[in-house]
Order: structure tokens, then sequence, then C-alpha cells
């Protein structure tokens, strides 16, 4: 299999300078992660799964350790690699998929789903096709498309912030929480979503509070609790 | 401690902008000391920190209106070379009308106030050189419009506008001719909550739209958030950090950077 990122040694801690005070998030993480692969994170609450997946966007800063991702530009390692740089792969190659929408004030719904395309150089009238395509698949009605997500309910903002985050098929996805408040149809559309783009070729790392909602599709699960069984021992243990 | 990071090797283009090593002081005032600066083209780099941390000052160097003690200043555009604060006081006008573009927090710096606002937009292109009156007001008009200023206004002067719609104006004015380089100096500070959403609106949709690079200064975090893709955070002069701006929020390294993230409402 193609591999699509390899994590070694990778440590994260935040000092936080008014206390004085080093907190540890995880220490020494290593794995790897193949083309269409899902790997699921497991761990109690404050185990640094969220933490993990913000490490590997890069929105926290790792403290050692390399993330070694095979971008179509060559090998770069996302844990040194220039903010520039990083924020080109966001564009286009690496996704993040959370469990909250960022509703910009007096932005439509459509508009919010259009934005990765317009800016992967789309034509506006192009753009809001496949964003309205993209928020029918959701679940989202036609009458809320022009309205403006800011006011809308936990549940159908999220859907507007599935359809936006995995309207481009990205190399590589961070999946954090993204089934939170979501209706049964709606997480049918984002499991079957998440299938076409593992099918293509996405390489998926995810946290979900319920991985049965998933489960299908996960392939391997890495448990960050210190001192767990490391993660090649556990391929075929259950959930 | 953190890791340092590569230079970038899958961007290739070189900075639109980049400011090396500039000071300035006012009497025993350094205002700014030894900062540096870049922006990638289309980036929109954010500048945050306290009253006094010389990130206006830095902004206005950007629009040459201030030359500092020491220092280089390139943009890479076409005829255009060398450090330009050593440009004649005519060729910096000249690139300040046609390739610079600024919005200041205090439309009074920006505007005749008595003109008529469409006036005001075409005097940017009359000091560009346009002469026809025809061209100037359909220009001017095309550049409102962009703004978003109510096209039934055209004529009224901006001292009887309210304060986002002079903002609105002194937008119009530094686009007009389609800059390389927008810069705003707290453009939205002092404005109400709902006026602030449609101007940060407009200039997310002038950034998508026209991939204009930006320089952004402001004290709202929140401003800074919704609008920058780089942030970097002043303090007494100095840069004390720059990154992502998602980074930058979540992930602050500085001591001065946590307190202003956490002081965040």
């Amino acid at each position: 299999m193609t591999q699509v990122l390899e994590i070694d040694g990778l440590t994260k801690g935040f000092s936080l300078h008014h206390l004085e005070k080093d907190i540890p998030a995880f220490e020494n993480i290593s794995f790897a992660v193949a083309a269409g692969e899902f790997v699921l994170l497991k761990g109690a609450n404050g185990a640094g799964k969220s933490t993990l997946l913000r490490t590997l966007y890069r929105s926290y800063l790792p403290l050692a350790g390399e993330i070694r991702f095979h971008s179509s530009h060559g090998l770069i390692d996302l844990a040194r690699a220039a903010d520039v740089d990083i924020a080109h792969l966001r564009r286009t190659e690496i996704g993040f998929v959370t469990q909250f929408l960022t509703a910009r004030p007096r932005v439509s719904a459509e508009a919010i789903v259009a934005e990765p395309l317009r800016l992967a150089g789309w034509g506006v009238e192009a753009a809001l096709k496949a964003a309205r395509t993209a928020l029918e698949t959701f679940g989202v009605k036609p009458d809320l498309w022009a309205a403006y997500p800011t006011t809308f309910s936990g549940g159908e903002q999220q859907k507007v912030n599935l359809a936006r985050a995995l309207i481009l098929p990205q190399k590589l996805l961070m999946l954090d929480e993204p089934t939170a408040s979501l209706d049964a149809n709606a997480r049918g559309a984002l499991v079957t979503r998440l299938q076409e783009l593992k099918d293509q070729g996405t390489a998926m790392i995810g946290v979900f509070h319920h991985p049965d909602d998933v489960m299908h599709l996960i392939d391997r699960i890495v448990d960050l609790t210190p001192n767990a069984v490391p993660q090649e021992e556990r391929d075929d243990v259950a959930l | 401690m953190t890791l340092t990071l590569d230079a970038p090797r899958i961007v290739e283009t070189r900075p639109l902008l980049e400011v090396h090593g500039v000071s300035r002081s006012y009497g025993p005032v350094k205002a700014v000391r030894n900062v540096s600066a870049h922006a990638y083209p289309g980036e929109v780099l954010g500048i945050v920190g306290e009253s006094g941390s010389g990130k206006s000052t830095l902004l206005r160097m950007m629009n040459l209106e201030e030359i500092p003690e020491t220092g280089s200043y390139t943009l890479d555009l076409p005829d255009l070379s060398g450090n330009l604060f050593e440009l004649d006081r005519f060729a910096r006008r000249m690139l300040c009308a046609t390739k610079i573009g600024i919005v200041y927090q205090n439309p009074h710096l920006g505007l005749l106030m008595k003109h008529s606002s469409s006036g005001n937009v075409a005097e940017r292109l009359l000091v560009a050189g346009e002469r026809s009156f025809a061209t100037l007001r359909q220009a001017a008009t095309e550049a409102l419009d962009a703004s978003e200023f109510p096209l039934d206004r055209l004529d009224a002067p901006p001292i009887e506008l309210s304060g986002g719609m002079q903002q609105r104006v002194q937008l119009a004015k530094a686009i007009a001719l389609e800059p390389a380089l927008l810069l705003l100096d707290e453009p939205t500070t002092g404005l109400d909550v709902s006026v602030q959403a449609l101007v940060l609106d407009t200039l997310k949709r002038l950034q998508q739209d026209r991939q204009i690079t930006m320089v952004i200064v402001s004290h709202d975090l929140g401003v800074i958030r919704t609008l920058a893709d780089r942030v970097m955070v002043m303090r007494r002069g100095e840069v004390v950090e720059t990154g992502l701006a998602d980074q930058i929020f979540q992930d602050p390294q500085h001591p001065y950077t946590q307190q202003l993230v956490h002081a965040k409402l």
C-alpha cells in the first residue's frame, strides 16, 4: 500500500507561562497511515486524541518528532514545514473536519460550502451548483441554502460544516468527532461520503465518540492511552 | 521548546512584500525595533499587539509614509526593484497611488470629507494619470460598487455618511486601481457590530475574488481571526511571535501571546 503519512516519535505538550507549568499531551507517538486507510484514535478523555489531530494539522506545534507526509510535491515533514507550505497543503491535500462550523457573519450556507472550490479556482456558478448538491446530500433543506448559518441549529450548522469540509477530495483527512449533534440521516450521508473518499484513496485519521457509526470503515485502531499495547498488535482487536 | 521551521519547499513563488530589519525611533522612544515581515501573493497577514506596540508605524512604513532609520522594503512587482525606502518622493507617491491601497481607522486621514464620495475615489485615478471624466466616473462607480457602497449616494460627501459608509469609500479608493497590496489599519474599530460584519465580509470577498495581498493591523483578535492567514504578534516595537492564524490562537507560544489570547472575550 502507498504510504501517505508516517508519524515518528511525535511529542506534544503545552507550556502555560502564567502558571509556569508544562502540561504534557502525548509522548513519542509513532504510526503510519496508507492511502485509503482509516485509522481510529482511541483513548479516554484527555488522552490527547484531538490534540494529536490538531498537531498533525499544525494548529498545534509539536515539541519533537516527525510527521512525514507524502505530498504531491514529494515528502515533507509537517512538523517543520514552513507556514506557507502548510497553508498550501491545507488548501489542496489535507483536510480537517471539526464538530463545529466556523460561520462568518453574513455569509450564506451555499457560499460557505462553495468557498473551498472557489479557492481551488472554480467559477462562481459551478462552485455554487456543487455546493447545493453537497448541501442536499447532507439533508440541508433548499430554503436554507441562501440563509446565514450563524442562526442555524447546531445540527444544521454541522451539516453545512460537513458539506464544506468534504466537498473536495483530499489526500489526508482528519476527523474530530464529526458525528456529534447529527441526526441518523446525516450520519448516514457522512458515512457514505467517507466511504467514497476512502475508495478514492483518501487516508483518514478519526476520533469518534460513538465509533459504531463508522465501524465498517475502520481498518486500524491506535490507542493513545499511555502504556497501551502497541497498535501493530491491536489490528484485529474489536472496539 | 518547539521545532525550528524549515524554509518553504512547496510554495516556490517569492513573497510579494518583504520588510527587513526596520527600526524607527521617535525621540527616545523606539517605536519599531529591527522588525522583519513578509507576505506571499494573495496572503492576508494580520498584525496584532497592544497600543503602542509599533504595529501602525510598521504599516505606515509599508505605505511609504514613514521612512525608517534602518532596514529595507521590497515589493516583488514588474519594473520595481531595490529598496523602496530609497525612492524619491515623486516615485514613492506614484507607487502608493498605483500599487498600494490603504484604509485608515480614521476616515479623515484617507478622505477629503467635503468632496463627493465618487470624487474621493476618482482622485486616486487622477493621480495615476487618468483624465477622461467619463472614465473617472465609471471607474469610481465600479470601485464603490465593489465595496458595496449604495450607488444612489455617489455624490454625497463622506462627512454626511455614517462611519461604516466612510470606510467603504476609503476601501473603494484603496482598490480603485487594483493595487497589489492593500493595507488596513484598524478598518473596523469604532464601528458597531453589524457594520463591522459588513466591512469584514466585503474585505473577505475582495480578497477571494481578486487575490489581493493584505496586511491588516488590529487589536481586535476576532477581526484578525476572520481575515488573516498568518499572524504576527508585536510588543514594544518587536515581533514576539509569528505563525498560522489558527496556531497563534490555539497554541500560542510566547508568554505575551498567551496573555493576549486568554484575554479575548
